[in-house]
């Protein structure tokens, strides 16, 4: 929580001004699967300067649509509000509140200071508790940050009532697709999470398939067809500027992933019609071959501590998730369903493992422990595939594709307990999420 | 083999696939839908069907590509055959070169199909080269699921789309 702050007082300019740090009984136990929403009033919040006012009203509504987008929340309609806000300042009217049922209520105050840059601050109320819920909050930052900032507070209601960490103030590099099926173009694009601030980061001529973020968030790794042949690439977030990554060049490279400390990069190479999992060390450049077997190896992802590698491999005739160490080793087969497992990805909390399922037509995305036990499906349609995590390991991002001549992608997002399912805004088809760590 | 020899090796292979890009490349229209936008030459430079040294006949006469069953990289004996006159023309006009690229249905994942892909197009390199075709006239590509050929979603658009695709190329570049 302190290095948290620490970071974000670097970048933004946060600080605490209040410093009630208490712990009221409001709670929501994501485990246990959520029914019925919490209900939050959230009333518009105060422009302190006049020319605040938009700002003011734009937070509170990217606020309100974080925590209703997760599923966990239900806002109460400012319609139905009997108290009216008039100041950040003015003390809470808990009777109001409790008399239409809202259990939290999060109050804010918009200013831009003299230097331009706008001032957020918030507070959160257990209002059946009638105390605060930890400490009022305040961030600065430029006017272009102002959804950041709304991210931010998102972050900081959400974990307080939920005791897990936020997600909100994350991005997903993702694939961008338009024209027909049979002749796709496919353009790399970065968003925040909700599908805002979308920005193209290669121009369609060359087919792109399957970008992945650094934990750091500043570089990704994708496989391009730029060269006609497809071979993996690193582009540098901030500068777009991209390198072939130095593999042999002969090989067709793929499937590529970072290690949690960014200083190794995972990834499949085909020799011969035969694909194999290797390593390559980004600081010294050495290649390290970590499967050898005719059958197909790929999807490799680390374990959040780096000692371990989940991966698909069809050696026993169809596809089948595995872990090995992460210097390659004996694999130990996890998954033992009906049907073929494909494209694993170990959960950031390190308890699951999100992954592709494919039986009897139909496609699924669906987590087991890492042992293999309590799988789960928790979606099904003609094609769902390529899972990604959220920041806190609760909400799985993934490509679900329709059928047909004129079938196209999009994303969807849905919580771990298989609730909540939605449609990812991105402004057109688009396909093989990525969803960086929370930025710092 | 090593990765160094192979490195050598790729020098002069990487050049022929930098002229690629460029050069003439002799796709059956989309069929090839090569990275680089494959197809660059008109129909006349295809030659007539019925010459049996064309671009045309092996197009279309003989045919460029040859079919999988589902999850599988194994010639059919339909497709060896189809192969053998594919070799036997590369034998016959030993100024082409040729990518075969390797494909597959929509019924996978994308980086399985990816692999999939390769195994097909290695098929077929292989089969060619035991025909007496120079592998280093030869180059694969695999496009997974990224490029099919017939978009609809039951098994008669996913049989067309399981091939490997053996894209002629002009000049003589080794």
């Amino acid at each position: 929580m302190i290095g948290w702050r620490v970071l974000a007082a670097a970048l933004l300019g946060l600080f605490a001004v209040m410093a009630h740090a208490q712990q009221g009984p409001l709670r929501i136990e994501i485990t246990e699967g959520v029914i019925e929403p919490l209900p939050f009033a959230i009333p518009e919040f105060q422009a302190e300067t006049a020319n605040a006012a938009q700002f003011a009203r734009d937070i509170t509504r990217v606020v309100a649509a974080n925590l209703v987008g997760t599923g966990l929340f239900r806002e109460i309609s400012p319609g139905s509000f009997i108290s009216t806000v008039t100041s950040f300042d003015a003390p809470v009217a808990y009777p109001d509140w409790r008399a239409i049922n809202a259990q939290a209520l999060v109050t804010g105050a918009v200013s831009v200071a003299g230097d331009g840059r706008i001032v957020v601050k918030f507070r959160l109320f257990d209002v059946f508790a009638g105390a605060p819920l930890g400490e009022g909050l305040q961030f600065v930052g430029d006017q272009g940050s102002w959804r950041r900032m709304a991210h931010k507070v998102a972050d900081q209601v959400y974990a307080r009532i939920t005791g897990e960490g936020g997600y909100f103030d994350s991005r997903v590099v993702f694939v961008a697709e338009s024209g027909p099926k049979d002749a796709r173009i496919k353009r790399l694009a970065v968003m925040d999470y909700d599908g805002a601030n979308l920005q193209y980061l290669t121009d369609g001529s060359a087919l792109v398939i399957a970008p992945r973020i650094s934990r750091a968030g500043d570089r990704i790794l994708y496989t391009s067809y730029e060269s006609g042949f497809p071979a993996i690439y690193e582009m540098n977030t901030a500068t777009l500027q991209r390198t072939r990554l130095p593999v042999p060049a002969t090989n067709m490279t793929f499937a590529p992933r970072y290690s949690p400390d960014g200083r190794t990069v995972v990834f499949s190479l085909t020799e011969g019609g035969n694909t194999d999992i290797y390593s390559l060390d980004v600081g010294s450049g050495t290649l390290r071959r970590l499967t050898n077997a005719p059958s197909i190896e790929t999807a490799p992802s680390f374990s959040p501590d780096g000692s371990r590698i989940v991966f698909e491999s069809d050696r026993s005739g169809n596809q089948q998730l595995y872990i090995m160490p992460a210097g390659g080793g004996e694999a130990t087969r996890i998954s033992f369903g009906p049907g073929r497992y494909g494209t694993p990805v170990w959960s950031p909390r390190g308890d699951l493992i999100a992954f592709t399922k494919q039986n009897a037509g139909r496609f699924h995305i669906g987590v087991m422990r890492t042992d293999g036990s309590e799988e789960r499906l928790l979606t099904a349609s003609f094609l769902d595939e390529g899972p990604t995590w959220s920041p806190n390991g609760r909400v799985i991002m993934f490509t679900r594709e329709t059928a047909g001549a004129g079938g196209a992608p999009q994303l969807f997002s849905v919580d771990i307990s298989g609730r909540n399912l939605r449609m990812v805004p991105t402004n057109g088809s688009a396909s093989d999420p990525a969803w960086s760590p929370l930025l710092p | 083999m090593t990765y160094l020899t192979k490195a050598l090796l790729l020098v002069a292979v990487l050049a022929t696939a930098a002229c690629n890009a460029n050069a003439n490349r002799f796709g059956a229209g989309g069929a090839g839908a090569g990275g680089a936008g494959a197809g660059g030459i008109g129909m006349a430079g295809l030659g007539s069907p019925s010459d049996p040294n064309s671009p045309a006949y092996f197009n279309q006469t003989i045919g460029d590509r040859v079919l999988f069953a589902v999850d599988q990289s194994t010639l059919t004996p339909e497709a060896q055959g189809v192969l053998r006159q594919q070799a036997m023309w590369l034998n016959n006009n030993p100024s082409f070169t040729a990518i075969i690229e390797g494909h597959a249905d929509e019924q996978g994942t994308r980086e399985y199909n990816l692999a999939l892909g390769a195994r097909r197009a290695s098929a077929v390199q292989d089969f060619l080269v035991t025909q007496g075709v120079a592998p280093n006239r030869l180059r694969t590509v695999s496009y997974g699921k990224e490029r099919p050929l017939a978009v609809c979603s039951n098994e008669s658009c996913w049989r067309e789309n399981r091939r490997a695709v053996t894209v002629l190329s002009a000049g003589g570049m080794i």
